[in-house]
């Protein structure tokens, strides 16, 4: 592998001991993956922070790089096991608070924006069309390739700071244009009537794609919030990092690679989403996975006004996007409602099964599934069926 | 024998084989503060990785398995090497912030069990 003066000296140390064991990270699976050389990032998003994750062996690695490690481009963070500021009122014990207010510290520590969230694209995190990045969080690196056009592989926690800190990855896999052709056409055949109906269809896909570059064909229209949630469905039920939607996202009008199709029908759309939805009422309602958009808290503030929610109702997104919505006002009205905004963090990577809940109604596909594989059961609804849900009287 | 591969992390390291023919995941499939193979239906269950030279085909699982390699290293029950037969992210990753030697593509199948196995660079002798 070709490296630069300047990269072979962070590989011998002459940078420090971060920047010497993140280049060794980086060359590593350059060999792996058979790339020629590194290229320049311009934007981070490191993924790797809830404590219900990491461990103490996560916390001890971080400690260590933030010796001399430091951020060389910008860095954005993913969501923490719990609010920064609020955990006591989400239930979180001070044990686990105490562990995971020291993996904050550490990445602080490194030059990485407490931003803690899954949607850096929506928080100040932006980059442009082409840019070479590297992100980790599964859905917002499927976002960042299919609908900015961005190119970055799936990193890993480790893989993504050691880009952070070296500003360069490997480049192979999606930095290439001829790995981010289609590879299996979707015929969409059913209207897409709302955000939730593209997370059962990104569910849906996600398994038949694995880690393929699907092409959605016959989709109208889709915004931000569509986009935002078939990107995460995408990603947890396969490994899906790409994907087109004819007409709409930026290089759509790359060729197909063969002819594999298939329909999404009625049919499939029914068997999505009886694959997320199970019975039973639900004791804890969350929103916001990915994290919430401004639009989707008006939403929020016009579906809640007046109301008071009757359950546990957890409305995630990050701190940028609150503080927009505290001057817009909609924060006002959610609140006053009763229900609980969870910055910095989501249901996914809370512990929430150790709060007790066992019966979670959400309105995203990948959360359904990440809640399931920890022991709990889904119900699937879409935002205003959540609404309608936790306001309900019990 | 000697089988030259591909080095992932150079170094030294001698120890007796331990040799599983599935892929392994570190993350719920190694105790971290024992180093005790966990994973339920892999035929090293209930055996230690400690100063093992660790075979196996590739990694799996979740890439928080990079730092249970770092935890098993920092709590002294690490491997002392790691052969495989084509490494990917997780073990790689994990094998470098651990420092722990790791060789891939080698016919694996050629290392038996408890066969004593020198790691130098990219050779691997048995």
């Amino acid at each position: 592998m070709f490296l630069t003066r300047e990269e072979e000296k962070m590989l011998a140390g002459e940078e420090g001991r971060a920047a010497q064991k993140a280049m060794q990270i980086l060359v590593a699976l350059g060999k792996i993956y058979g790339a020629e050389k590194m290229v320049k990032v311009s934007s981070v998003q490191v993924s790797g922070v809830s404590y219900k994750n990491l461990g103490d062996a996560g916390l001890e690695f971080l400690d260590e790089l933030a010796v001399d490690g430091r951020a060389r481009v910008k860095t954005t963070l993913n969501p923490a096991g719990m609010s920064l500021t609020d955990w006591k009122s989400q239930g979180i014990g001070a044990a686990f608070a105490e562990k995971q207010l020291k993996v904050i510290d550490a990445y602080r520590r490194l030059g990485v924006e407490i931003s803690c969230t899954c949607t850096p694209y929506l928080a100040g995190n932006t980059p442009g069309f082409g840019q070479h990045i590297a992100w980790g969080e599964s859905s917002a690196v499927a976002y960042a390739n299919s609908v900015i056009g961005a190119r970055t592989n799936r990193e890993g926690g480790p893989s993504a700071l050691a880009a952070s800190l070296t500003g360069r990855t490997p480049l192979y896999g999606l930095h290439l244009e001829e790995n981010r052709v289609p590879t299996l056409a979707v015929d969409v055949e059913v209207p897409l009537r709302s955000p939730e109906d593209f997370s059962a269809m990104g569910y849906f896909v996600g398994r038949a794609a694995t880690d393929g570059v699907p092409l959605f064909r016959g989709v109208r229209q889709a915004g931000v919030e569509e986009l935002k949630t078939l990107s995460a469905a995408l990603a947890s039920s396969g490994g899906v990092a790409m994907y087109h939607v004819e007409g709409l996202t930026p290089e759509s009008k790359l060729k197909p690679e063969g002819h594999e199709a298939i329909a999404f029908t009625p049919k499939e759309l029914q068997e999505a989403r009886a694959l997320l939805d199970g019975d039973g009422s639900p004791d804890f309602v969350a929103v916001g996975c990915p994290h919430c958009s401004l639009s989707e808290l008006e939403t929020l503030a016009r579906l809640l006004r007046g109301k008071k929610v009757s359950r546990e109702f957890w409305v995630c997104c990050s701190r940028e996007v609150k503080r927009r919505s505290d001057d817009a006002g909609y924060s006002r009205w959610i609140e006053a409602s009763g229900a609980k905004f969870a910055t910095d963090t989501c249901m996914v990577v809370a512990p929430v099964e150790e709060l007790g809940y066992r019966v979670v109604a959400t309105n995203s596909a990948k959360a359904c599934h990440y809640l399931r594989n920890a022991g709990l059961r889904t119900r699937f609804m879409r935002l205003e069926e959540c609404v309608a849900e936790a306001t309900r009287s019990s | 024998m000697k089988l030259t591969g591909r080095a992932i992390y150079e170094g030294r390291a001698e120890g007796a084989a331990l040799v599983s023919a599935s892929p392994m995941s570190f993350y719920g499939g190694v105790n971290p503060e024992t180093g005790e193979v966990v994973e339920h239906g892999n035929e090293l269950k209930g055996q230690s990785v400690k100063g093992r030279v660790l075979v196996f085909p590739h990694g799996k699982g979740s890439t928080v398995g990079s730092y249970v390699l770092y935890r098993l290293a920092k709590n002294g029950v690490a491997p002392c090497a790691i052969v495989n037969a084509k490494c990917e992210t997780i073990v790689a990753v994990g094998a470098i912030i651990s420092e722990i030697p790791c060789v891939d593509m080698v016919d694996v199948s050629k290392i038996k069990p408890n066969a004593r196995v020198k790691v130098d660079g990219a050779s691997v002798e048995f």
